[in-house]
């Protein structure tokens, strides 16, 4: 289904595309039909920074089983590294 | 027998009385011609829906696709207006009705047309179609799996989608709905509402629930695609517009 399902959060960081680094605030996050990936729904985020063009965002299109194992492999490595940072 | 169509981007006037792009596809020759609005799924103004915009066109029909997402960036990609749509929350529905509405009026006003419009959305579009379907002058409209129409979206859920299913009285021409039963939004349960509430109104409608087929099997491109679905979903449909919108 189309979904709706959209949520964001502020961030500090930077992403690399198509060989360039550019700094990101803002992650856009969804679920719901995927542009390019080939499932009928998926975990999309949209890297972004503000005032900067929708077309240089940074998007992922991941399938919901593989974003639920990113997210525990990714709460996994922050508890190895504890806290601070 | 010859047959041609032409395909274009076109200008209508929307919300606001802006001026928006829509995708036209008809037969060539005189007509006259029925019309029929198409209505792109969240995902945006893309391939797969101009696809469809000009199989009507080989139907026979004057089709129109206005793109929900201009005011978003008139030339971006299809993926990047719906990520700008995701971001910015997609689109109201006054300011959708309002674009629906200046399609209508565009496709009326072709020296082509028979003045008849037909209206159908698929998915979110679904849901549109039927809203459609109740507030504009639209001849017959079909709802492709459309959520949110008798329940609303959760409410812990960021960007809320009303129920339109209150506005069904307002509903004055036949509507054609096409499901799957393992879809869950719209769930047959959902599915079976809509079709009581119809009924107790006394509107003119028919629904469809296919076998073996989920959400957006109409979708060819994707995995959820269902060829006996699809197929017979076509037939459907042209079956419904050639009744109506002769």
């Amino acid at each position: 289904m189309c979904s709706y399902v959209v949520e964001k959060t502020a961030l500090t960081g930077s992403a690399k595309a198509a060989g360039t680094w550019s700094p990101i605030n803002t992650a856009v996050v969804s679920v719901d039909h995927p542009f390019h990936a080939p499932v009928d729904h998926a975990l999309m985020v949209d890297f972004t920074q503000e005032g900067r063009p929708v077309s240089e965002r940074i998007a992922l299109e991941l399938s919901v089983a593989s974003a639920r194992e990113l997210i525990v492999c990714m709460q996994t490595a922050l508890d190895a590294f504890g806290e601070g940072g | 027998m010859y047959q041609g169509l032409l395909a274009e981007t076109v200008t209508v006037v929307g919300h606001n009385d802006d001026e928006i792009g829509a995708y036209l596809a008809r037969p060539l020759g005189p007509g006259p011609f029925p019309s029929v609005l198409v209505i792109h799924h969240a995902p945006g103004w893309d391939t797969a829906t101009k696809e469809i915009a000009r199989r009507f066109a080989y139907e026979g029909y004057v089709a129109i696709c206005p793109n929900l997402y201009h005011r978003f960036g008139p030339d971006l990609s299809p993926d990047d207006a719906a990520a700008a749509a995701r971001a910015g929350g997609w689109v109201t529905t006054e300011q959708f009705l309002a674009d629906a509405a200046g399609a209508l009026r565009y496709v009326r006003g072709l020296p082509v047309s028979n003045g008849k419009v037909g209206v159908i959305g698929y998915c979110s579009g679904g849901r549109q179609s039927f809203l459609a379907a109740c507030e504009l002058p639209v001849d017959a409209a079909v709802d492709c799996y459309g959520a949110f129409v008798v329940n609303g979206s959760p409410p812990d859920m960021p960007l809320r989608m009303e129920p339109v299913i209150d506005r069904a009285p307002k509903i004055s021409r036949p509507i054609l709905g096409l499901f799957g039963v393992e879809d869950t939004r719209p769930s047959p349960e959902e599915v079976a509402q809509i079709d009581t509430e119809l009924t107790r109104l006394a509107k003119e409608h028919e629904f469809h629930s296919f076998e073996n087929a989920g959400h957006g099997f109409f979708a060819v491109d994707r995995t959820m695609y269902r060829v006996e679905a699809a197929v017979e979903g076509w037939r459907l449909i042209l079956d419904f517009y050639g009744r109506h919108l002769a």
